[in-house]
């Protein structure tokens, strides 16, 4: 047993694979010492039972101005701003949550099926029509959770663009903290242009009905939660779709279920249980707690790695093994807990309609450079590949 | 077997809705859990069970 605590970034080994650290704690911790960017220690857990157990604890709060992060080095973290209800604990976090959660229902969200399918064959259309070779990220994998959202918010196609990039260098893990506050205000200041307009002239959409109905809503705070849904539907489905595509490609065998109407939903559920897209999350103590025989001083961040949860192999039998047919229930890729994914049956609905749709379009679909040359989004807070060269009809 | 659903703690996840549509329903309004029954069929205590132990916020319980 090591007795130097582990240190960021944790060492990703491949596409697919727990970082080497968490891997390693399988055999015998499920918790252990780590030490965040800002200097403080704290833990890292890494079994399901006890993630579960964090994210479900009331006494582990998600208050940003409490934690340390794998990204963050400044020594202190600003509170959450109104609206900003990620960083928040009940009550401020279900009163701007429930303002929302009548948006993504599972039924309402399945009314947008068939918009979906008409944007995925859009997008066919457009790689069939330029032909082999693609890079399947910005043809596909990006565009279609992009246009989702964007139509769901009631957002003009002129503002996608510069929001994507503007996105994309906020989500940088080596950019400079003032790099990243750029971005991010320049992300804001399209959207709050944007809920001044609806509020002067409403539409059928997400936006202007939490303008109408949100009651005292200002347009602050209006513009922090749409800024907080934008970010969460870009940039999760799409990682999910391109590297969700690359192992599809790499398990070859996996690919009939994917297709087959009666078996996606539960290929979609082992995709999102097995691909590292979010290597975790952070709650801070609110007082001495004991978690799996060791004590949590009050103050300290524990991180919960979503990955480690999803290949326990109390849980999934042969865990680090894609198999789409396996019970998928209970893996925590949404997280768990009040904050669990907003947004989880509109990614359930993209990925059950656009990884069949590449397939059924592409059936001879492969990689158009050895697998090792793929570039992994090591560098990224959220993980995934940053391109994903692809061909067919070879 | 008989479940219980508390408004005030569901955050509208959608979970039980997934894992068993006969049972759970969710508010139009607010997204908030709404029992269909609640007293499943016996057919359907397993998977009742399985949506109680998924639930994110605890919302749910269920007696035998």
């Amino acid at each position: 047993m090591t007795t130097e605590p582990l240190t960021f970034p944790l060492t990703r080994t491949g596409p697919f694979d727990l970082p080497a650290e968490v891997l390693a704690m399988r055999a015998d911790r499920p918790i252990t010492r780590v030490r965040y960017p800002d200097g403080r220690t704290g833990w890292l857990v890494t079994r399901r039972a006890a993630v579960r157990a964090v994210l479900a604890d009331p006494r582990f709060s998600a208050r940003q101005e409490l934690r340390s992060t794998p990204f963050n080095t400044a020594a202190e973290t600003p509170p959450a701003i109104p609206g900003m209800f990620i960083g928040m604990d009940p009550p401020d976090h279900t009163h701007y949550r429930r303002l929302l959660t009548g948006q993504f229902t599972v039924r309402r969200m399945r009314r947008l099926t068939t918009r979906v399918e008409q944007i995925a064959a859009e997008h066919l259309d457009l790689m069939a029509a330029a032909g082999p070779p693609a890079d399947l990220v910005p043809a596909y994998a990006v565009p279609i959770p992009a246009l989702v959202i964007c139509e769901l918010l009631g957002i003009q196609p002129a503002m996608r663009e510069p929001f994507m990039q503007a996105t994309a260098r906020m989500s940088r893990i080596d950019a400079a903290l003032e790099e990243k506050q750029r971005a991010m205000a320049e992300v804001s200041g399209h959207i709050a242009e944007m809920v001044r307009h609806k509020r002067a002239e409403p539409a059928d959409d997400l936006l202007s009905g939490l303008i109408a109905d949100g009651g005292r809503l200002t347009d602050d705070e209006v513009t922090t939660m749409a800024f907080l849904l934008l970010g969460a539907g870009f940039d999760t489905t799409a990682n999910m779709l391109g590297l969700g595509t690359f192992a599809l490609l790499s398990n070859p065998d996996q690919l009939p279920a994917v297709t087959d109407p009666a078996t996606v939903d539960n290929a979609v559920e082992e995709l999102l249980r097995y691909l590292p897209i979010i290597p975790g999350t952070i709650r801070s103590a609110l007082e001495d707690i004991e978690l799996e025989g060791v004590r949590i001083a009050k103050g300290e961040s524990v991180m919960v790695s979503i990955p480690g949860a999803n290949r326990d192999p109390e849980h999934f039998a042969d865990p680090d093994t894609l198999r789409t047919a396996r019970d998928t229930a209970g893996h925590v890729a949404f997280g768990h807990g009040v904050h669990q994914c907003l947004g989880q049956q509109l990614a359930r609905v993209e990925m059950r309609v656009a990884l069949p749709a590449l397939f059924r379009r592409f059936p001879d679909l492969a990689l158009a450079v050895p697998p090792e040359q793929v570039p992994l989004r090591d560098d990224m807070v959220i993980g995934g590949v940053h391109a994903l060269p692809v061909t067919w009809g070879a | 077997m008989r479940v219980q659903a508390d408004r005030e703690v569901c955050i509208g996840a959608g979970m039980c809705v997934l894992t068993l549509p006969e049972v759970f329903d969710q508010d139009e309004d607010d997204g908030r859990v709404v029992l269909r029954t609640p007293e499943p069929a016996p057919a359907l205590a397993q998977r009742a069970r399985e949506a109680v132990a998924l639930c994110p916020s605890r919302a749910l319980s269920a007696a035998p």
